[in-house]
């Protein structure tokens, strides 16, 4: 409510500043035309759109509100990175008027009704930010290793302990590998990598990863534990023959690991991490607008990296306060052109949306819809 | 408002408002002198009262200054009662809900609270003991050092710089001991679980990144000695010195001195300090929240392996920025249990430390 007076009295100021211009130019050039539209392009948006949600996207949300900002003079965006959960119950409760959150609404949430939204609206949610997970490792003179889903599964589940062990061996031959311990770091805080990470061994390692996809690590697993991307970077680095899974923008000067997809192997790029997203089909039974990926891991096509990481927006199609609806739109519109995920992709090392044929057009027709 | 007209109101104000704000005081003032320096001779006789006499013939201003002065300090002791009580109420009022919730609304999935806030209060406990025990010998040498055997001019260089460790943030600490020491640590258990693996504590698989609880015991040990060292300095100095010289005279040597007429004055002392130093250690968060590698759940003695229990700060501090509803609730309530255990530790100390005054 607050907020909503706030951008009004902002508006009617932003108003009466571009009648006075071209009140001003047509006085001395008698030509009112110039005026008016040069202050409309800084002077339409103005007030504070408030969002927050999945931390996965700080980075990208910096890029995107500078890229923004610098448009919009007049207009501030706030980013929270509070993490997805609470982006999702404050975006529901009216204190943001978009979130981002790496576990979509559930098709029966997004039925319901929020505070943002106006009675009656449906919810808008777009894949806004796709970044690759990277399988790293520490491991003296060993830059790249193959891995499949197995064999994973089995490093994070305890089983392999030897980097020399059989198993790595045989997808690797001819590498010198050493006989060091293997020490597989997992996030000790709850994140949506370790979920999608989860997610992965779970849909391509049934029987060797028997527990579910989450947010948290398994309790039952013990191990190494740190906290966020950058903890668990900093592990790997620090430790001689640990292994991890990270943001793959943090995972420069570590060795990658390229994951087994049908028959060959496939490094990390933001390329086959955006094809894994456009070949997945939409979840089903999703609202026209509710623009869900169900992330399909078991693709063997050769240029699909399916560890990937899909993290969304969400919006309303009609806002309760409208002057925010037009903030979001905006905002929106920028976060998925061409820009916006160049600027991304340049800040956080993302795979731009704009790559996929099948995506983007979806995506620009939902942010379309918010009135 | 001349000065005559001052002079001619001002005794039995004076009067009334010293008695009032002596009743005041007398409650809040117990317990706040009594906890960290119980082993100190007490600093002085209490203040003495105005005399009325006397005071018919001050100035307003002199009055005045005398019932800010002592409304402020009255108002101070009693402002810490009543914050502490909001903090407790606040705990109890917004972790209540916890208590009876279940595994869907836990942070970790915890099947009820007490799985959650048992593992934890353990780990808070034991790496504080670990620290403690390994920062109480090094805080009384260093504090013996420097009344005992340090040249003169070299005591207050040497204070000062303890000193200077109490005042580096706990995240340097944090970011140090991930860094340096974890690493350099990992290099020594091996050897540890090697040769001392025999001993439960140093069994199993070391880390090889060094991020175990006897690294953020070592680490938490940094940041208690200099709170002990001060305390301990404290005493040591008070030591009466008819007592040194009178073992002196006696032929004793200067570690015969310290044992028979500093150690034993000091007993209380060094106790009270031990005990500050392990509030410090409890309620230390972002260093182990950096150093210490966690699982969730787990209740071990095991000092150098991967898996470690977690302290409930460190806890809190990681998962609170992602928790919402029951979670947030949850949270508190370990804040509860915190502030319980800390509690504890103080009430303990307390009587151990007067007990040993009492000898």
């Amino acid at each position: 409510m607050k907020h909503a007076s706030i951008v009004k009295i902002k508006l009617i100021f932003s108003f009466a500043t571009v009648f006075a211009v071209a009140a001003g130019c047509s006085a001395v050039e008698d030509n009112p035309d110039e005026g008016v539209s040069s202050g409309a392009s800084a002077g339409t948006l103005s007030g504070v759109l408030a969002g927050g949600g999945a931390s996965s996207q700080t980075a990208a949300q910096e890029a995107w509100r500078a890229g923004f900002q610098a448009a919009n003079l007049d207009v501030t965006v706030d980013y929270d990175p509070t993490g997805s959960g609470t982006g999702r119950t404050n975006f529901a409760d009216g204190g943001y008027a978009f979130a981002g959150t790496d576990a979509p609404f559930t098709a029966a949430e997004a039925a319901g009704s929020f505070a943002t939204c106006a009675s009656g609206s449906g919810l808008v949610e777009i894949p806004a930010y796709i970044s690759p997970i990277a399988v790293a490792f520490n491991l003296d003179g060993v830059d790249s290793l193959r891995l499949d889903a197995v064999v994973i599964a089995d490093i994070f589940a305890g089983r392999l302990t030897s980097w020399n062990d059989p198993a790595i061996a045989a997808l690797n031959p001819g590498a010198n590998l050493p006989d060091t311990a293997i020490t597989p770091v997992h996030r000790s805080d709850k994140s949506g990598t370790t979920e999608n990470f989860t997610d992965y061994l779970v849909q391509t390692a049934p029987t060797a990863w028997t527990f579910a996809a989450a947010e948290a690590w398994p309790a039952e697993l013990k191990g190494e534990a740190a906290e966020k991307t950058q903890g668990v970077r900093q592990t790997i680095a620090a430790t001689a023959g640990a292994i991890g899974y990270l943001d793959a923008s943090q995972a420069s000067g570590l060795g990658t690991a390229e994951l087994k997809v049908g028959d060959g192997y496939v490094a990390y790029s933001p390329e086959a991490a955006a094809a894994a997203v456009g070949k997945s089909s939409l979840e089903a039974g999703r609202a026209a607008f509710d623009v869900v990926v169900d992330i399909d891991r078991t693709l063997s096509d050769g240029d699909v990296y399916p560890l990937v990481l899909v993290s969304y927006l969400v919006a309303c199609e009609r806002y309760a306060d409208p002057a925010a609806g037009s903030l979001a739109k905006a905002y929106l519109e920028y976060v998925i052109s061409a820009e916006g995920q160049q600027a991304a992709a340049e800040h956080a090392g993302s795979a731009p949306i704009t790559a996929d044929p099948a995506l983007a057009p979806k995506a620009a027709a939902a942010v379309a819809a918010i009135a | 408002m001349s000065l005559t007209t001052d002079r001619l109101e001002m005794g039995p104000v004076a009067g009334s408002a010293s008695a009032h704000s002596g009743t005041a005081l007398a409650d809040p003032s117990a317990p706040l002198s009594g906890v960290p320096y119980a082993g100190l001779p007490d600093p002085g006789l209490p203040a003495p009262r105005p005399r009325i006499g006397l005071a018919t013939r001050r100035s307003r201003r002199d009055r005045l200054a005398e019932l800010a002065a002592q409304k402020t300090a009255a108002g101070a002791g009693w402002a810490i009662v009543v914050i502490l009580a909001g903090v407790l109420v606040f705990l109890l009022v917004q972790g209540w809900p916890a208590l009876a919730a279940g595994a869907d609304d836990l942070p970790a999935h915890a099947s009820d609270f007490w799985t959650l806030a048992g593992p934890l209060a353990f780990g808070s406990l034991w790496a504080s003991a670990l620290a403690l025990s390994l920062a109480a010998p090094i805080a009384i040498a260093v504090a013996l050092a420097i009344t005992q055997y340090a040249p003169r001019r070299l005591r207050t260089a040497l204070g000062g710089a303890i000193d200077l460790l109490a005042a580096v943030p706990s995240v340097v600490y944090g970011l140090w001991g991930l860094m340096t020491v974890a690493p350099l640590l990992a290099r020594v258990y091996p050897w540890l679980t090697a040769h001392l693996g025999w001993l439960p504590f140093f069994a199993g698989q070391p880390s090889a990144s060094g991020r175990t609880i006897l690294t953020a015991a070592i680490i938490l040990a940094l940041m208690v000695v200099p709170i002990m060292a001060a305390v301990c300095r404290e005493v040591f100095v008070r030591a009466p010195a008819s007592s040194a010289e009178a073992a002196y005279a006696l032929g004793a040597t200067r570690w015969e001195t310290i044992r028979l007429a500093v150690l034993p004055f000091a007993r209380s002392g060094i106790i009270s300090g031990a005990m500050l130093g392990l509030g410090r250690a409890l309620g230390e968060t972002m260093a182990v929240a950096m150093v210490l590698s966690p699982t969730p759940f787990l209740v071990t003695f095991h000092l150098v392996e991967s898996s470690n229990p977690n302290t409930v700060a460190a806890f809190i501090a990681q998962t609170f920025p992602e928790a919402h509803g029951l979670e947030t609730s949850a949270l508190i309530a370990l804040g509860l249990i915190l502030f319980a255990l800390t509690f504890a530790v103080n009430a303990a100390a307390r009587r151990v430390a007067a007990r040993a005054a009492g000898k």
